[in-house]
């Protein structure tokens, strides 16, 4: 098992072993899921309350459905842990928390100082995603 | 023959392996035979050459030309900008890449 | 014009830092190739046939006379002099080093400019009318909404690693300049019953190696939810796009094989749900965004004729400019079509004049067409004469546009490393064969592509060439009947294809099919409409005969 680089969460990180989209509904115990890319993150919906941690799989940094799941969780209310584990790159990190993502467990471990410099880089966004920053239009239009 | 092109990592130039190192001149360019792949990687990985790749090439009275048209166009350069080609001065050079 | 503010200054300063940082880390070792190609191309960058080739955006063909200087003088400072406007009205320069390439973004972001999503499978630079805010037959500028959707795009979190890339074109008026049905996702603002102004979505529609025309998937979205309908179409598409092949991944595809119906209706039950998200911009964004564009200070009163007396101007004059809204003023064409010279090309001298004449004549401002012309769109007919004067005398003044010589091709074999043919030298061959020709065929939209990608939108010409590579030589496809505009038709091809000079004759005798079918005022296009392939294929096609009538050997 890939080590956890980045958690930007204050909770006990879950040890549950992470169980398949298409099995996770059966297995009533189970607290923790894997979405690959090919998987539907709505089929999980009814079960969000007992999710503490979905795991998204990119297999390659270039399929970006993953992203795209994040979301769809996230505006769905979830609030569990979000990982992104795979083939997860340094200059994908400030996206992937954008989308939701709350812990990343790179394949290749990444290496701090490009870490630190990628995620504080784009300090403005112009779309409004559920990770609270203000868009640039917010802004814009504050308080008129 | 077989000859090993690339381009530089840091100009984007068109290269050959001429041997040891890289040239701008096709007309350096060695006869790699089996060694080709093992060239690139090894080349690739000191950051000397990007997108290296193994090509036919006949020798032939004007040179080492390389089998497809591609490749004898990133020899030369723009048939439509000799001025920028690497034979400025021959209005006919565009003839070769044909 | 659209200025940025700080926020939108501080993002393009950020992506400056990010592809310095990015190069850094490729040159010393800490990325490898494959991990820094996506990035390069997500910033225009690209490894060409000679060396790198920088892509730097215009967002909607629009740019003022500031950042048209600064273009040609990059073309000096970094490149050999000179820049190729493309079809998606951006511009390219060709022979970029890598490790100069984030001096060059510093450059740009000094005059509000960038290279941002200029490639990759990502949301590339959204085209336009190239005579929006002069047009006379505009509902509106349709500019405002492209600049939006500008922001929404720009690195958008979720949309960057998409199953391909994705174009979006913007128009506000029925007659379509800029190919609007041949993008991903083509918006036409319409007004509707009421009299309110929304957006009309045409999805699925490109050119590449399985031409689309975009279905209608909704005749009407508000005003105030039309960013929302974007991020919907995007998220259906990033997650049920085909990537298994990257020749059926592009939207065109998803909507055919799931069907416009189900297409559709996937994408309103997300835009359903993300209207509960909040996403949308409000109406004083865009409200904010359109003061950018409010006309220039147009004098009223001033002459609305043009001094025809010398014939080479007046003929500029007919074939150049189009009608403008404002009495007195016109809208001029400067073609980059030279009769013999590279389509879309201009030196850097070239390009700092028309900079300086746009700083004269038109208000400040420039725009670069789909077609690879440049426009300067808002010129008092009294100043015409002078304007076109001076672009004569720095051969700017060809008066060629939508006519033969006024072909769209992309740089081909000679510089693009996917090309399968060269595009420049047969569109050099047939400016020069027609020239003479070129006012009695009138128009006539010429497209050469050197490979099925289609970057000269050969499908979309009146006459379209696809060069291929037929067992290492260059052949030439013809293709005839194919239209971008309102009534926007693909071509079809001819039959077996040519060698350089082949597709040059061939193209000879189908002009010479047209004058002797022509009716009354019959364009090229609509003769072949009405009287089919037939009399043309058999005019290509016709064995050669020698002058005594006998079959010609060989």
């Amino acid at each position: 098992m890939v080590e956890t680089q980045y958690r930007f969460r204050s909770d006990e990180p879950v040890g549950d072993p992470a169980v398949t989209v298409d099995s996770f509904g059966e297995q009533t115990n189970a607290s923790a899921v894997r979405i690959e890319p090919g998987d539907d993150a709505r089929d999980l919906l009814p079960f969000l309350s007992r999710i503490k941690l979905v795991e998204v799989n990119f297999p390659g940094f270039g399929d970006g459905r993953g992203y795209s799941a994040a979301r769809i969780l996230r505006e769905a209310g979830y609030d569990g842990e979000l990982r992104a584990v795979g083939d997860v790159l340094v200059d994908q990190l400030s996206n992937m928390r954008r989308c939701g993502f709350d812990s990343f467990a790179p394949e290749r471990e990444i290496n701090a100082a490009d870490a630190e410099a990628a995620l504080a880089r784009y300090a403005e966004v112009y779309q409004p995603t559920t990770d609270g920053r203000l868009p640039i239009w917010a802004k814009r239009h504050a308080g008129k | 023959m077989k000859i090993v092109t690339g381009n530089d990592l840091k100009s984007g130039a068109v290269t050959w392996w001429d041997g040891s190192i890289w040239s701008l001149h096709v007309a350096d360019a060695a006869d790699v035979g089996e060694h080709g792949e093992a060239i690139i990687a090894t080349e690739q990985a000191a950051r000397r050459v990007v997108s290296a790749y193994v090509i036919d090439g006949e020798l032939s009275p004007d040179g080492i030309r390389p089998a497809h048209i591609k490749d004898r166009i990133r020899a030369l350069g723009p048939t439509v900008r000799l001025d920028l080609s690497l034979k400025p001065a021959d209005a006919d050079a565009g003839m070769w890449v044909i | 014009m659209y200025q940025y503010d700080t926020y939108d200054q501080a993002l393009v300063d950020a992506r400056v830092a990010d592809f310095r940082d990015q190069t850094r880390r490729r040159l010393d070792g800490s990325m490898s190739e494959e991990q820094f190609r996506p990035l390069r191309l997500m910033n225009g960058l690209y490894l060409q046939l000679h060396a790198y080739m920088l892509r730097v955006a215009v967002p909607y063909g629009t740019l003022s006379s500031a950042q048209m200087r600064m273009l040609g003088d990059i073309a000096d400072k970094y490149d050999r002099g000179y820049g190729h406007f493309t079809t998606r009205q951006n511009i390219q320069y060709n022979w970029i080093k890598l490790d100069e390439a984030p001096d060059i973004l510093a450059d740009l972001a000094t005059v509000e400019m960038h290279a941002i999503q200029t490639s990759g499978n990502c949301i590339r630079n959204t085209t336009s009318d190239q005579y929006a805010g002069a047009a006379a037959d505009e509902l509106v500028d349709p500019r405002p909404y492209a600049e939006l959707i500008r922001q929404w795009s720009t690195f958008h979190p979720e949309f960057n690693f998409l199953p391909r890339k994705f174009k979006i074109a913007v128009i506000a008026a029925d007659t379509d300049r800029a190919a609007m049905r041949l993008h991903d996702i083509g918006v036409q603002i319409v007004r509707n019953a009421a009299g309110e102004l929304g957006c009309a979505f045409y999805v699925g529609g490109g050119m590449g190696r399985t031409p689309m025309i975009a279905p209608l998937i909704n005749g009407f979205v508000p005003l105030d939810q039309f960013i929302t309908y974007f991020e919907a179409c995007l998220r259906v598409y990033n997650r049920y796009g085909r990537r298994d092949n990257k020749y059926k991944a592009r939207i065109k595809i998803l909507v055919h094989e799931i069907g416009k119906e189900a297409y559709t209706s996937q994408v309103e039950a997300e835009f359903a749900h993300l209207l509960t998200q909040n996403i949308e911009p409000p109406i004083a964004e865009l409200e904010r965004i359109k003061a950018h564009f409010a006309d220039p200070a147009f004098e009223v009163g001033v002459p609305d004729q043009v001094d025809r007396s010398d014939p080479d101007f007046a003929l500029w004059v007919d074939n150049n400019c189009v009608t403008h809204k404002q009495a007195g003023y016109i809208a001029a064409t400067i073609s980059l079509k030279p009769i013999g010279g590279i389509p879309g090309d201009a030196s850097s001298d070239q390009i700092r004049l028309m900079a300086d004449l746009a700083k004269e004549y038109a208000f400040d401002e420039l725009r670069v067409t789909h077609a690879q012309n440049i426009v300067l769109p808002h010129v008092k007919k009294a100043d015409l004469y002078a304007l076109w004067q001076k672009l004569d005398a720095a051969g700017l003044g060809t008066a060629n546009l939508d006519q033969i010589g006024d072909i769209i091709a992309c740089p081909g074999l000679d510089y693009c490393s996917l090309a399968n043919a060269r595009s420049i030298p047969v569109a050099q061959k047939i400016s020069e064969r027609f020239a003479a020709k070129a006012e009695e065929i009138g128009e006539l939209k010429l497209k050469i592509s050197g490979c099925i990608n289609a970057c000269g939108h050969h499908h979309a010409g009146h006459i379209g060439i696809l060069g291929v590579d037929r067992k290492g030589v260059e052949n030439y496809q013809l293709l005839l009947g194919g239209s971008e505009g309102a009534d926007t038709s693909l071509g079809t091809i001819t039959g077996p294809g040519f060698d350089e000079d082949g597709v040059v004759d061939a193209i000879e005798k189908a002009t010479e099919v047209y004058l002797a079918h022509k009716q009354g005022e019959e364009r090229f296009l609509d003769t072949y409409r009405r009287v089919g392939m037939a009399p043309f294929k058999e005019a290509i096609y016709a064995p050669k005969t020698t002058q005594n009538g006998e079959p010609a050997h060989g």
